[in-house]
């Protein structure tokens, strides 16, 4: 089962401090007191679901007949013949229900959420993938459904705020600070923290406070899970290197997860660069970050000299977060994953390439690991196939590039 | 459990003496809340010593942070007005070696992990008793969440006042008490601060249950914003603090209206018999 990579246990006190609310010195639970009591009574209700038949049962039935798994594994035989090397396979996490891989996690914590007797979900979202994968849990689900989302977002992201609508959902705009997925983080936690009896928070990546991370990751494996079995089946072997892009890191977690024990296969995961490291302009905490507190979380952060959080720059908005998920931070640190950098300017090269070459239009937070496969791929695929994580679809980004690239008229 | 060993070196009163008097003479200790650097550093130092003449018996000095997830609208309004007119964390404690120089109301230091983990932990923990602090309150860090960090601000000399809610549960509530001292301070209701007209009306049964299993005095905060409930608060608690109100009064008329409004507070709280 998809879960079954957990090692949560409870001892129903004080787990902070307990080895499964970290990996390394990262993680843990930095949060306001009045959370809590929640984040135990879902450590509990999580530990209780992975040891219950009927809750994996009904997970994987949800994959598999709503979200449409197990996803494709394709070959870019194009993308090869531009890179000069291969293979080069691609794991189509852009053919679920509402196109991107978070659909999975949000189905596996609104099983969650009713399980705990919940009826009222809240979530952040930045591009609104989340927002819109949440959403869509709580309409099959019957469950109430409120998502923030930076003001500066809804604007830039209309149509997804229209989606969100139509299943059901109120959105709304947050206006504090950089008016982005930061901010729409913080006030998701300020609301669950006044609504915390009745409220579930479906947080949207590997981040936040104990016992999320560990969470979302195992419901995000299901992606490495099927990677894994694909890739020795078409190739017969595991591959030399798995590529995905990390914002917060839900996706590359997902995928990582059932490689970490292989140590062979190398696990890159790739950050948005913005405007460049130099100009101070990005969202590449663990390239340029420091260890940090965030979202209840100890983690690489951008941050400034007096421990102010960095506002994060990024073309995509879903990777614009300034933090990430503190098991990359521990892998980054171990040495077990390697993290670079593209730019906005290559991640819109690598948007276009794709779909000319594979027909295939990637998220632009996906692009980003397309661009560095396009520069890398040789020395990725010198030792054997390559696996790249295409997270989620780019019809969302297409009216950005649009106007990005000076053809907004079009729109 | 650890006593307050915060200012056995010096002649400043400790929290632990604010309470012991107030225990004895039956009078709660007012708590406000002054946002360092709000609205800029001048203010917010003449803010801390009319805090002082008006009543205050112990003082949070709240360093802003970008990123204030337990505060509500007002404190957060607060924080980023602070930190655009260039506030610090060397800046606040500036600010409370100026006051220290004509006043002793014990403070205690109310802000969020990460400004003091860039500025380390042990090193944060060392300028702030040279700068006159008592006590240290981190919002993001619950009791145990840490062990290491919570123990440097005990060995370092600072009252560690933790935090309780009315989601912790009884037997988390003794756990939480062993490890603080000063005082602990009881979340009055469940939410970020703000001003609320209507204080929870069970919190009388609330603080009962709490004080039957912690010896430390209890402080009573996040919603207090009249006269009427600041008696009502200080007449079941052993502290009573005023955060959102306070900053709004300053919004609106200064320092002055500020110093006007902790009057009003301290008057019905001694009036409350």
């Amino acid at each position: 089962m998809t879960t079954s990579q957990a090692h949560t246990h409870s001892d129903g006190a004080d787990q902070a401090a307990t080895s499964s609310a970290r990996f390394g010195p990262f993680g843990g639970r930095y949060v306001p007191e009045t959370l809590i009591a929640a984040l135990d009574e879902l450590e509990e209700a999580y530990r209780e679901a992975l040891s219950d038949s009927d809750f994996s049962d009904e997970f994987q039935a949800l994959l598999r007949d709503y979200v449409g798994r197990p996803s494709p594994l394709t070959r870019a035989r194009r993308l090869e013949s531009e890179v000069g090397a291969g293979p080069i396979y691609l794991k189509r996490e852009d053919l679920n229900h509402t196109g991107a891989h978070k659909i999975n996690n949000t189905i596996g914590q609104a099983l969650l959420a009713r399980r705990m007797g919940k009826e009222r979900i809240i979530a952040e979202t930045g591009a609104g993938q989340h927002g819109v994968a949440t959403a869509t849990a709580c309409a099959l689900f019957d469950l109430e459904c409120v998502v923030y989302m930076g003001a500066e977002d809804v604007e830039r992201q209309a149509l997804n705020v229209f989606r969100m609508e139509l299943l059901g959902a109120e959105v709304r705009p947050v206006d504090s600070g950089t008016r982005t997925l930061k901010d729409a983080t913080n006030e998701a936690i300020r609301d669950w923290v006044t609504r915390v009896e009745d409220t579930h928070y479906i947080i949207g990546s590997v981040v936040g406070p104990a016992p999320f991370p560990r969470l979302v990751r195992d419901f995000q494996s299901v992606i490495g899970q099927e990677a894994r079995e694909q890739i020795l089946e078409l190739e017969g072997r595991l591959p030399a290197s798995v590529v995905a892009c990390v914002g917060g890191g839900s996706n590359a977690m997902g995928i990582f997860h059932p490689f970490v024990n292989d140590a062979d296969v190398r696990l890159v995961g790739v950050e948005a660069a913005g405007e460049g490291i130099a100009s101070g302009h990005h969202s590449a905490s663990l390239s340029a970050g420091r260890p940090g507190v965030l979202h209840g979380a100890m983690s690489y952060l951008l941050q400034d000299e007096d421990g102010q959080v960095a506002p994060a720059h990024s073309i995509s908005a879903g990777l614009d977060y300034p933090g990430v998920g503190p098991e990359h931070s521990f892998l980054k640190d171990s040495g077990r994953a390697h993290y670079v950098a593209v730019d906005d300017e290559r991640a819109l090269a690598g948007f276009h390439r794709l779909a000319e070459l594979e027909g295939i239009i990637p998220a632009l937070e996906t692009a980003h690991a397309v661009a560095y496969l396009l520069d890398e791929g040789p020395r990725e695929a010198r030792e054997g196939p390559v696996v790249l994580c295409l997270s989620g679809r780019g019809d969302k980004d297409v009216a950005h590039v649009a106007r990005a690239e000076g053809r907004g008229s079009l729109l | 459990m650890t006593e307050s060993v915060s200012s056995a070196s010096t002649r400043l009163p400790t929290i632990a003496d604010v309470f012991n008097r107030g225990r004895e003479t039956g009078r709660a200790a007012l708590i406000p809340y002054v946002c360092a650097g709000f609205p800029d550093a001048d203010t917010s130092l003449a803010l801390l010593r009319e805090a002082a003449e008006a009543g205050a018996d112990v003082i949070e000095l709240g360093i802003p942070f970008s990123d204030p997830l337990a505060d509500g609208p007002t404190i957060q309004r607060a924080a980023f007005r602070a930190l655009e007119a260039g506030m610090t964390v060397n800046g606040a404690l500036t600010l409370l070696r100026q006051f220290r120089v004509d006043h002793d109301t014990p403070v205690v230091l109310f802000t969020y992990l990460n400004p003091i983990h860039r500025y380390g932990m042990d090193r944060f923990v060392e300028a702030a008793r040279d700068a006159g602090a008592q006590g240290l309150l981190i919002t993001d860090l619950p009791a145990g969440a840490d062990p290491a960090l919570e123990s440097a601000v005990r060995t370092g000399g600072l009252d560690l006042i933790r935090l309780l809610a009315p989601t912790t549960t009884p037997a988390r509530v003794s756990r939480v008490a062993e490890g603080g001292s000063g005082f602990l301070y009881y979340i009055s209701r469940t939410g970020v601060t703000g001003a609320r007209t209507e204080l929870r009306t069970e919190l009388a049964r609330e603080v009962e249950a709490i004080r039957a299993r912690v010896s430390l005095p209890l402080a009573v905060g996040f919603g207090i914003s009249t006269p009427e409930q600041a008696a009502l608060v200080g007449g079941l608690a052993d502290g009573v603090v005023v955060g959102s109100a306070l900053v709004e009064a300053v919004e609106t008329g200064g320092v002055e209206a500020g110093g006007a409004f902790l009057r009003s507070l301290r008057e019905a709280m001694d009036r409350r018999e």
